[in-house]
C-alpha cells in the first residue's frame, strides 16, 4: 500500500471550520512521455480522492495527468460530531489506497 | 546493449535536448498540447451552454515558478458556504498542457469555507482558469497568467 | 590538468576548522567566505520554502515516514531490525548525518551514510544491499537525515580523512566534460546569478536526501552530483564510486556550520 500522510487536528469545537491535509505517494505518470527509446509510457496515475466524515461524503476530487507527483490537497470541513474522517484514493491500474484518522468533537 | 554504446546514447539524448528544445520532464515534445481552443472546449463540457461570468473566484498560483512539475495552486470562492447558498464544485483548466482538465474539487455547505489548496503541473508560461459552479448554478471564473522557467541543467535519465 | 591561473593560488585556512595542521590546496580563486555561505533555502521561491517548513505538507515526510517503518522492521537473516541495536533514532541518530562521510577503519577509506547503513544491512542484518537510489535506501537515509535537522554540519575531524577531503577539493576544482567546466566556476564564482532562468545555488549538500521538484520524488546526493556531471558533460561515475565520496567530504567541509534540512525541497 502506498504511503500517506494525513493531518486532521485530533480535537475541535463544535462548528469549527477545520482544515485538513493529505499527501499520498504516487508517480503520476501523465501517459504523455515516452521512454528514451521512443516507447509511449502508461498512464498511471490516481483519478479520485474522496473524503467522508463518519460515512458522509464531505469532499471529492476527480484528477488528471496535470496534477503533481505525489498529489496534495487542503480542504476543509466544519467539526460536526466525534468520528472517524476517511480516504480513498483511487486510480489507474486498480490502485486504491485508504486512510483515516479520528477526531473528538467538543 | 554495452555499457559504452549505452552511454553514447544517452549523451546523444542529451544534446539533443540541450540543442534547443525546451521541453519540460513531463511532456514529451512530440505531443500536441491544448490550446486556448481545446481550453474552451473542456470548459463547455463542465459549463454547458450557461453564461461564466468573472468574480467570485480567487485563484493563487505563483506568477513565476521555479519549476513546472509542482506549481502551489489555491482556490478560494466567495459563498456564505450555507445549506442554502454554496460551492458545488470547482474546475481548474489550463491552456498549454497536453490535456486541458487539471483538477475538480466537489464540496458542499459541511465544508465550511471554499477554499482548496493543491499542486499541478504546468507544461509552459499559461494562463490557468478556475470556475466555480454554485448551488444555484450560476457560474463564476477566475484566471491566472504563469510564467514557468525551465531547469538549466537536464538531468539523464 | 588545466587550472584557471586564478585559482592556483596556495591557500591554507582549509585546515584550520577540521584540526588539521595545514593543508595545502589549489583553491584560492573565489572561494565563499565563510559569512557569506548560506543554504540554497535561502534562495527559495515563497512557495518553496513553504513546502519545506511544513511537515504535513512536504512530500519528503512520505520517504521519513516509510524510513521510519524500514528502521523497526526485521530484516535479514539475522531477523534483526535497525532499532534493535540502535534503539530509538530520535536520540541514537541525532547529528548522525551531520558528521558524515566518516572513515570506516575496517575498509580503510571514508563511507558516506547511505553506504554505512548498507553495510549494517550485510553485516548486522545479513541482508542484501539496498541499491543505489532505491525507495528503500533513500527512505531510510531520509529517516535517519532528519534526525539531524537543525544541527550544524560538524564533518570529523580526522587526520585520515585529509586526503579525501584534498581530492574532493581537487575534484570540485577541476575542469571536465566537454564544456569544459568545475564544479567552482558555477556554484563559487557565479552563485546567486542566472543560468538560464534558474539561480545558481552554492550547492551545499545540506538538504539530501531531498525532494527536488524537477525529480518529483526523493534523491540522494550522489544523484545531484551525477546531474551536475552530466550537464557538464562529463561522464559520471557509477553510483558508489570513491569519487563521489571525496566529493561529499569536500562539500559537507565546505558546508560546515551550516544546519541539516532533510528531507529539504529544492527546485
Amino acid at each position: 500500500m502506498a504511503s500517506a500522510l494525513i493531518n486532521v487536528p485530533k480535537k475541535a469545537k463544535f462548528g469549527d471550520v477545520i482544515e485538513i491535509k493529505t499527501l499520498i505517494s504516487h508517480i503520476m505518470e501523465t501517459g504523455f512521455r515516452h521512454s528514451t527509446t521512443g516507447v509511449p509510457i502508461p498512464r498511471d496515475i490516481i483519478t479520485s480522492f474522496v473524503c467522508t466524515y463518519n460515512n458522509e461524503e464531505i469532499f471529492r476530487a476527480v484528477l488528471y495527468p496535470a496534477i503533481a507527483a505525489n498529489p496534495f490537497f487542503i480542504f476543509t470541513t466544519i467539526a460536526t460530531e466525534s468520528g472517524t474522517i476517511e480516504f480513498t484514493w483511487q486510480g489507474d491500474n486498480g490502485f486504491l489506497a485508504t486512510a483515516s484518522a479520528t477526531i473528538t468533537v467538543e | 546493449m554495452s555499457k559504452s554504446r549505452k552511454t553514447a546514447a544517452t549523451r546523444r539524448q542529451f544534446l539533443a535536448v540541450a540543442g534547443g528544445v525546451a521541453s519540460s520532464a513531463f511532456v514529451s515534445v512530440r505531443h500536441a498540447s491544448a490550446t486556448p481552443a481545446s481550453m474552451a472546449s473542456a470548459i463547455r463540457q463542465v459549463t454547458g451552454e450557461a453564461v461564466v461570468q468573472p468574480g467570485k473566484v480567487q485563484l493563487d498560483v505563483p506568477p513565476l515558478v521555479e519549476n513546472g512539475n509542482t506549481v502551489s495552486l489555491m482556490v478560494s470562492v466567495t459563498s456564505p458556504m450555507t445549506t442554502a447558498d454554496y460551492v458545488k464544485s470547482i474546475h481548474i483548466f489550463n491552456e498549454k498542457n497536453p490535456q486541458p482538465n487539471v483538477v475538480a474539487f466537489h464540496l458542499g455547505p459541511r465544508a465550511g469555507r471554499a477554499q482548496v489548496s493543491t499542486r499541478i503541473r504546468l507544461a509552459d508560461t499559461q494562463t490557468v482558469v478556475a470556475i466555480a459552479r454554485m448551488s444555484d448554478g450560476s457560474l463564476w471564473s477566475a484566471k491566472a497568467d504563469v510564467i514557468v522557467t525551465l531547469a538549466a541543467c537536464v538531468e539523464d535519465l | 590538468m588545466i587550472v584557471n591561473s586564478k585559482r592556483t593560488q596556495w591557500l591554507a585556512p582549509v585546515a584550520v576548522m577540521l584540526g588539521f595542521a595545514a593543508i595545502e590546496v589549489i583553491s584560492a580563486h573565489a572561494e565563499i567566505p565563510l559569512g557569506e555561505r548560506r543554504s540554497g533555502y535561502a534562495d527559495l521561491a515563497p512557495d518553496t520554502k513553504a513546502m519545506q517548513d511544513d511537515d504535513t505538507a512536504n512530500p519528503g515526510m512520505l520517504w521519513v515516514q516509510d524510513g521510519e517503518a524500514l528502521w523497526n522492521a526485521k530484516s535479514g537473516a539475522a531477523n534483526r531490525a535497525c532499532a534493535d541495536c540502535h534503539n530509538d533514532a530520535r536520540t541514537t541518530m541525532t547529528g548522525v548525518a551531520a558528521r558524515y562521510p566518516a572513515f570506516n577503519s575496517k575498509l580503510g577509506r571514508p563511507i558516506d551514510l547511505e553506504q554505512r547503513i548498507n553495510l549494517c544491512r550485510v553485516e548486522r542484518q545479513q541482508a542484501s544491499a539496498f541499491a543505489y537510489e532505491s525507495k528503500e535506501l533513500l527512505s531510510l537515509s531520509a529517516f535517519i537525515g532528519k534526525q539531524s535537522r537543525g544541527e550544524p554540519i560538524a564533518p570529523p575531524t580526522d587526520e585520515r580523512l585529509r586526503p579525501f577531503l584534498e581530492a574532493g577539493l581537487e575534484q570540485f576544482n577541476r575542469r571536465q566534460g566537454q564544456l569544459n567546466l568545475s564544479c567552482g566556476q558555477c556554484h563559487d564564482d557565479n552563485w546567486g546569478k542566472r543560468l538560464a532562468g534558474s539561480l545558481i545555488p552554492q550547492a551545499h549538500p545540506n538538504g539530501y536526501p531531498l525532494y527536488r521538484l524537477e525529480w518529483q520524488a526523493v534523491g540522494s546526493l550522489q544523484r545531484r552530483l551525477r546531474n551536475c556531471i552530466v550537464g557538464m558533460r562529463a561522464e559520471p561515475y557509477d553510483y558508489g564510486a570513491p569519487e563521489y565520496v571525496s566529493l561529499e567530504i569536500y562539500l559537507m567541509w565546505r558546508a560546515r556550520g551550516l544546519p541539516i534540512e532533510t528531507p529539504a525541497v529544492r527546485p
